[in-house]
């Protein structure tokens, strides 16, 4: 009975979380425009994706340059803290983790704040970049930090005895055997710039729109016309889901590869 | 060009490090290196050895002084500039590139000017680089010599500690260094893989004829590769000799203690040559002044044990172990134990004999005689020195002078003088320390640093924690090094004397 209990209970938690997704990829296949009721089975959504073609686009463009950049910086940044002696360095470190519990709010206000006194526009694309980039670097620094302290300390001083100028070494030695730390920082940073609302909200121009804005646009708006694009978002979602369960299959199995690697 | 006729390849002149947080690790080395040799930089861990090797490698700088590769002063050139190569503690091996790559790692990078003539007969030079010919060439032959041929495409991970070490050396060797540095490389390999890789690389030093400087602080290690030993201690170089001149005669106890086992005794100079210890007189070869207090080195392997009437000083015997070549014994002379090494064995409470040849006792000059601190007097009339407080007699400032109520000092001529603040010498002998494992007993707080054993008593060094003060003690107690210990001194044993006279 208590182990039924306990099933049960496990049933319903991963009900709570998976329903509400699986009702959204149900309907994506209908071809009325409301849930509630299916009307008929058909790819009527999946073929109006073209529509939301540039939204789609603009969110992959803002992750994928903005995280590049962010894994730049997080990566430097980390090596450079790595390396800081004494007070100075854990200050740094310290400093540098605050942004990962800051709430987002707080980072998008500060920054339109920021770009007021500046004297720039509070919306412009180049803020939106801006925002992305601070919202995710200090995720690329805490995923590069580990790989950097279970590093052989002396790698770098061997690299240099060998001849090795110190820019050498950091190519030919620190950053690969860094790298998947880069990488899962990198993958951090796209997750993260992909999900934003608050950031992209606040600081994009008004004509520029990530899925989430657009999104949050068509409920928001009641107008006919807004309204008639939230269909293919349940299309796009339902997509999207399914890459995501492909990632965490391959991932799984990769890791499940290596293991075996290990053993042999 | 280099001077030939210079023997001096490495020479560290006035070297000085002290860390950030006020720690001095190197004080003021000075020392060469002969081309071809070995050498050896000896002592307990945080003695300054493992940092005047970065600093040759060049990974640290001298906060002053200089060092000098072949007369030219390389101290603020950085390591990738200089023709040394280290051997790492834990040999830093790249994990993610294979043996081959491993060892070819410093020969890729490698630049070489070369000089062609053109067809007018011009000559011109070209910087080049290694071709992969080349270095394959160099990468075989360094790994047939580690004795690791075929391991080339394997990870580095893949390999046993001894492997792993071996390519450590073979990546430093190829790079044909004319300095090798050896940072504790042995420290990670068992005894047995440890031994053979000793006599490896005395091989390899003979065979290569570079330069090698190896940091140990295992003084079996140092006296069975070294052609000269540097023995340091605290930052400071206590001794530089061949082994032999360091086991045979070493400078101080530190040194006598730490290479080999030996006994060491107190004693006293009664004559020209003449040194009285454990209850006798000893004729032997170091010149002393006359009743100067000095320390007697004597290995337990030269004591000649005898029958109880045929040696000069008798003593019964109280321990005796069986070692595998010989036994060790320790005979007791009054209240001093001798430690005694033979092949013959004596029982357990048989009374015996021993006799000493003159050249097998080493004459030293005595460390500490007494502890001098710098100190100040309190408003309580208590005096402060070596990061404690502790009671003391104030009025022996000034002679015939007395307490009043208030707690000033009135002088043999009626003067009133307030101490508060004012600067005495301290002085207290290393008999009348005692300590104590109750911290609120004493004065000052410290752990046991040292503890060396003088025959029938130890020598102890009490360190503080803040200023690192030195208490040296001589105790009959026995206690454990880093004991956790209160320094009681007591009120009548403090000698305080002015600085300088008090403004009335």
């Amino acid at each position: 009975m208590k182990k039924f209990l306990s099933f049960l209970y496990v049933i319903i938690v991963l009900a709570f979380v998976y329903v509400p997704i699986l009702i959204l990829v149900f309907y994506s296949f209908s071809s009325g425009k409301t849930t509630g009721n299916f009307e008929v089975f058909s790819f009527k959504w999946y073929s109006k994706l073209g529509e939301i073609k540039d939204v789609v686009l603009n969110t992959v463009v803002l992750a994928v340059v903005s995280s590049a950049i962010a894994t730049i910086l997080g990566t430097l940044g980390a090596i450079g803290i790595f390396y800081s002696k004494g007070k100075f360095g854990k200050t740094v470190n310290g400093i540098s983790q605050i942004p990962v519990v800051n709430s987002e709010v707080v980072t998008a206000c500060a920054l339109v704040m920021l770009f007021m006194a500046l004297g720039f526009a509070h919306r412009s694309m180049f803020g939106v970049y801006v925002g992305h980039v601070i919202l995710t670097t200090p995720f690329v620094v805490l995923s590069v930090m580990p790989k950097l302290k279970q590093m052989d300390g002396s790698l770098y001083e061997a690299a240099l005895d060998l001849g090795a100028t110190p820019t050498q070494a950091l190519f030919k030695v620190i950053l690969p055997e860094i790298l998947p730390g880069i990488l899962s920082g990198f993958m951090l940073a796209i997750t993260l710039s992909l999900d934003d609302y608050i950031i992209t909200a606040t600081l994009s121009p008004l004509s520029f729109d990530t899925i989430s804005t657009a999104v949050y646009k068509s409920i928001a708006l009641t107008t006919e016309k807004a309204s008639e694009k939230i269909p293919i978002y349940r299309a796009l979602t339902t997509i999207i889901f399914l890459l995501t369960v492909l990632v965490v299959i391959l991932n799984a199995s990769v890791k499940k590869r290596n293991r075996k690697g290990e053993v042999k | 060009m280099v001077d030939k006729t210079q023997d001096k390849i490495i020479e560290l002149v006035n070297i000085n490090r002290t860390f950030e947080d006020g720690v001095v690790a190197v004080d003021n080395f000075n020392f060469y290196v002969r081309r071809g040799e070995f050498v050896t930089f000896l002592g307990p861990s945080g003695c300054g050895k493992t940092t005047t090797l970065r600093m040759i490698a060049g990974f640290d700088k001298p906060t002053s002084g200089q060092i000098l590769l072949n007369g030219k002063d390389i101290s603020n050139l950085p390591p990738n500039q200089r023709p040394i190569n280290t051997v790492f503690q834990r040999y830093a091996l790249f994990p993610h590139l294979n043996v081959y790559e491993n060892i070819a790692f410093g020969l890729k990078l490698k630049k070489y000017k070369v000089t062609y003539q053109d067809e007018k007969g011009k000559q011109f030079t070209k910087i080049e680089k290694l071709s992969k010919k080349e270095i394959s060439a160099k990468v075989e032959k360094v790994l047939k010599m580690v004795d690791l041929e075929g391991f080339e495409k394997r990870g580095v991970a893949t390999l046993s500690g001894g492997q792993q070490q071996r390519v450590a050396i073979a990546r430093a060797l190829v790079n044909e260094p004319e300095i090798l540095l050896l940072d504790e490389p042995l420290g990670a390999l068992d005894l047995k893989m440890r031994k053979d890789m000793q006599l490896e690389l005395k091989e390899m030093h003979k065979k290569l004829g570079i330069t090698f400087i190896y940091v140990t602080h295992d003084q079996e290690e140092a006296l069975t590769m070294s052609d000269t030993i540097l023995v340091m201690k605290d930052g400071i170089i206590q001794q530089i000799g061949t082994p032999t001149d360091i086991y045979n005669e070493p400078k101080n106890s530190f040194v006598a203690n730490f290479i080999g086992e030996s006994n060491i005794f107190s004693g006293t100079m009664v004559g020209e040559k003449k040194a009285r210890f454990i209850g006798s007189t000893f004729d032997c070869v170091d010149d002393f002044p006359k009743n100067e207090k000095v320390d007697i080195v004597v290995r337990p392997e030269d004591v000649v044990l005898l029958d109880e009437d045929k040696g000069q000083v008798k003593g019964k015997i109280i321990s005796s172990i069986f070692k595998g070549v010989h036994y060790e014994m320790v005979m007791k002379v009054g209240k001093t134990e001798v430690v005694i090494q033979s092949t013959v064995e004596r029982k357990v409470g048989e009374s015996v004999s021993i006799n000493i040849a003159p050249d097998n006792i080493h004459v030293m000059a005595k460390e500490f005689s007494s502890n001098k601190y710098d100190g100040y007097i309190t408003k309580k009339n208590t005096v402060c020195f070596g990061d404690g407080e502790f009671e003391c007699d104030v009025t022996k400032l000034y002679p015939g002078s007395i307490l009043d109520e208030e707690g000033y000092l009135i002088t043999a001529e009626g003067e009133k003088i307030d101490l508060t603040d004012v600067d005495v010498d301290v002085e207290v002998g290393l008999k009348d320390i005692e300590i104590s494992d109750d911290a609120d007993l004493g004065g000052a707080i410290g752990n046991i640093v040292s503890i060396i054993y003088k025959g029938d008593h130890y020598q102890l060094i009490v360190r503080t924690d803040e200023n690192e003060e030195d208490f040296v003690l001589d105790t009959e107690d026995t206690w454990n090094e880093n004991d956790r210990v209160s320094v009681i001194i007591p009120k009548e044993k403090i000698k305080i004397s002015l600085k300088q006279e008090i403004k009335r």
